[in-house]
């Protein structure tokens, strides 16, 4: 499967950031063309196009704006979580920095068509680079009126503002993210109500990830036709790919939903010195881990769930053979436990259980029956937690056990350190293979 | 540095930007973090007085995010990603080399006031690791020796560039940008690297491009 730059294509323009630079590539056009339309039909387009959420959990955007109750006198929202903050993926930021402007378009159509008057970009804060370029995109369409009062003479008012989040990977939980956008502790929300019903303020909002909001433009200015004609009927379109690891040429490659991760990894130059693959995570640390047994594998959200795992945020994290599984693992689950807000006893303990468990055989003092009350421990979390995070942070370890039962035995009596020298994972030069 | 009439009418053009004032708080704590170089209480008491809230409800928020700090950070926020990709991949020996060079551990300042170390959960480059940040500038690609010599540069009051961002300024500098995001910087430094064009360039090479209209037949 061919590479198909389409948010990319006009990525080496060093002036895609500006107005101008956008527009020369045929920006704004879907928005001109959108405000004609009735705000219906564009939820309609946007149903009709497939298009499934970018930020890992694949929900089918235009059902999800469809949810929100029209005519019901209540302020509507539109909110993008750009809180890009899940291990491996790397996406979100690079469009924020090399394309905002298809982010702010994206945004300026969404919330007509789901009648909002105000739009928050939630940034983590963590990376004044990407805020500083999407306020100055906000700022140059506002300069232009495509934000503001009666937009393009439409009629459509709205207010666009970018928001600084302050470091907590919970805030990527949109109901999280509402608290936190309220001037809260960013703890998750129970559900029900749904956001579409009440979200921010209390308000029907939508929540989307900054790649889904940026495929928007694409799907109205060149059709549902045009988009489906990428990816499969259940995983329709494309991605921009973070392609991260041990592989030789690390980055951003753009390609439709059912390219295989050969493919990508081909592209991508291969692994370093022809190295084999150990083991992968298609979409972050929250998905099972793959093995090289799964490359052929199709990247679609339905394909990943036949094997087990999940497309995630479609940002890939490939390890090669001297990369201690124990060790990947452990680090994992010490950033859960890091994250985790507190609000519920299950991933708030069993965190702190897991990764004390797990950081003794990391030492190499695990025992063999420990090998099973980590999956105890993590069976009480998984289903048993408020939010997704608890979910997250019982996934790894049952994934690695699956395909290396092996080496945590090992790890009963050899540190991770000892079976797997850290310094040949290291990719910069000086650092030699033992 | 203390919070002045100045601060807080910022304070209250942030709380205008919402249709409900208390969601500037993060911003307004970012603002006071600009000002002081750390959350004080004197900030605390501001945010809630400019927001009809108790400072008790402030504090709570505050405590709840890392990138806020109850110490003085002094002029430069270190940070190195140490998740798993970044930390295996030689994340692990730039932080221990950082550490060396700067006497510090985890989360601590340096005496001189010049220096914060911080081991930084994923920093949104995977494709880049090692990373690490200098008052949240990205600095892709560390090593050890590089990671040292951007600390030594620093100390010495050079120059020092953000792989994908502006010339690097303070911390103070980056807190207030996150407050008021339109810093005129978004000019300076063009962050989209080969990294981030590596697809584009093999879809270039090969003639590989996206059809822009619909499929024939």
């Amino acid at each position: 499967m061919t590479l198909t730059p389409i948010i990319t294509e006009f990525w080496d323009d060093p002036k895609l950031y500006t107005l101008d630079g956008y527009r020369s590539h045929g920006g704004y056009r879907a928005l001109a063309s959108a405000l004609k339309q009735d705000p219906d039909a564009i939820i309609g387009t946007i149903k009709d196009s497939g298009l499934r959420g970018r930020g890992g959990a694949g929900f089918p955007t235009g059902l999800k704006w469809s949810f929100v109750p029209q005519n019901d006198g209540k302020p509507h929202y539109l909110v993008v979580n750009a809180d890009e903050s899940e291990p491996g993926a790397c996406k979100d930021i690079p469009i924020m920095m090399a394309n905002p402007h298809a982010l702010v378009e994206g945004v300026i159509i969404s919330s007509f068509a789901i009648r909002a008057n105000h739009a928050f970009i939630y940034i983590r804060g963590e990376v004044p680079e990407a805020i500083r370029r999407v306020a100055n995109a906000i700022e140059q369409a506002r300069a232009a009126g495509l934000i503001g009062k009666n937009i393009l003479g439409s009629g459509f008012d709205l207010e666009v503002v970018a928001h600084s989040g302050a470091g907590a990977y919970i805030c990527g939980e949109e109901t999280a993210l509402l608290d936190s956008l309220e001037g809260f502790r960013g703890q998750p929300r129970l559900k029900p109500p749904f956001p579409a019903v009440a979200g921010l303020y209390a308000s029907p909002t939508v929540i989307n990830n900054v790649e889904t909001i940026a495929n928007i433009p694409y799907i109205v200015d060149r059709g549902v036709e045009w988009f489906r004609q990428f990816g499969t009927e259940k995983s329709p379109g494309f991605k921009v790919f973070a392609v991260s690891g041990h592989v030789n040429r690390p980055g951003i490659y753009e390609a439709p939903l059912g390219i295989t991760m050969r493919e990508l990894l081909d592209y991508a130059g291969g692994m370093r010195d022809g190295r084999p693959v150990k083991f992968w995570l298609p979409g972050g640390s929250s998905v099972p881990m793959l093995t090289a047994d799964h490359l052929d594998i199709p990247m679609t959200y339905e394909d990943m769930a036949t094997a087990g795992t999940m497309l995630g945020t479609g940002t890939p994290m490939l390890f090669d053979d001297t990369v201690s599984v124990v060790k990947a693992v452990t680090r994992w689950l010490e950033f859960y436990k890091h994250e985790s807000c507190g609000k519920c006893t299950p991933c708030r303990e069993g965190t702190y259980w897991i990764t004390g468990v797990l950081e003794k055989f990391e030492h190499g003092h695990g025992t063999e029956a420990e090998v099973e009350t980590l999956v105890g421990l993590c069976g009480q979390i998984a289903g048993r937690s408020f939010c997704a995070l608890g979910d997250a942070a019982a996934t790894p370890y049952p994934a690695a056990l699956k395909y290396f039962r092996e080496e945590f035995l090992a790890a009963t009596t050899t540190s991770a350190d000892e079976q797997f020298d850290p310094v040949a994972s290291y990719v910069f030069a000086g650092a030699v293979a033992r | 540095m203390a919070i002045t009439e100045a601060t807080r009418e910022q304070m209250q053009q942030l709380a205008a930007r919402y249709p409900q004032p208390r969601s500037a708080l993060l911003p307004m704590l970012h603002l006071v973090q600009s000002v002081e170089g750390e959350v004080t209480t004197d900030g605390i008491e501001a945010c809630a007085d400019v927001l009809s809230i108790t400072p008790a409800e402030v504090k709570a928020v505050s405590t709840f995010y890392t990138m806020y700090k109850r110490k003085p950070v002094g002029k430069h926020h270190i940070g190195v990603c140490i998740n798993t990709l970044c930390g295996l991949l030689g994340g692990d020996a730039v932080y221990d080399a950082l550490s060396e060079r700067l006497g510090v551990g985890h989360d601590q300042p340096t005496a001189d006031g010049e220096f914060w170390l911080e081991r930084i959960e994923c920093q949104a480059a995977c494709t880049h690791a090692p990373v690490m940040t200098v008052d949240w500038e990205f600095m892709d690609d560390v090593t050890p020796t590089s990671a040292v010599d951007i600390v030594d540069r620093l100390a010495r009051g050079e120059q020092v560039a953000s792989t994908r961002g502006p010339v690097i300024r303070d911390f103070r500098a980056t807190e207030h940008t996150l407050a008021f995001p339109l810093d005129g910087l978004a000019d300076e430094g063009n962050p989209v690297d080969a990294k981030m064009l590596a697809g584009l360039a093999v879809a270039k090479e090969r003639g590989m491009s996206a059809p822009t209209s619909t499929k024939e037949g």
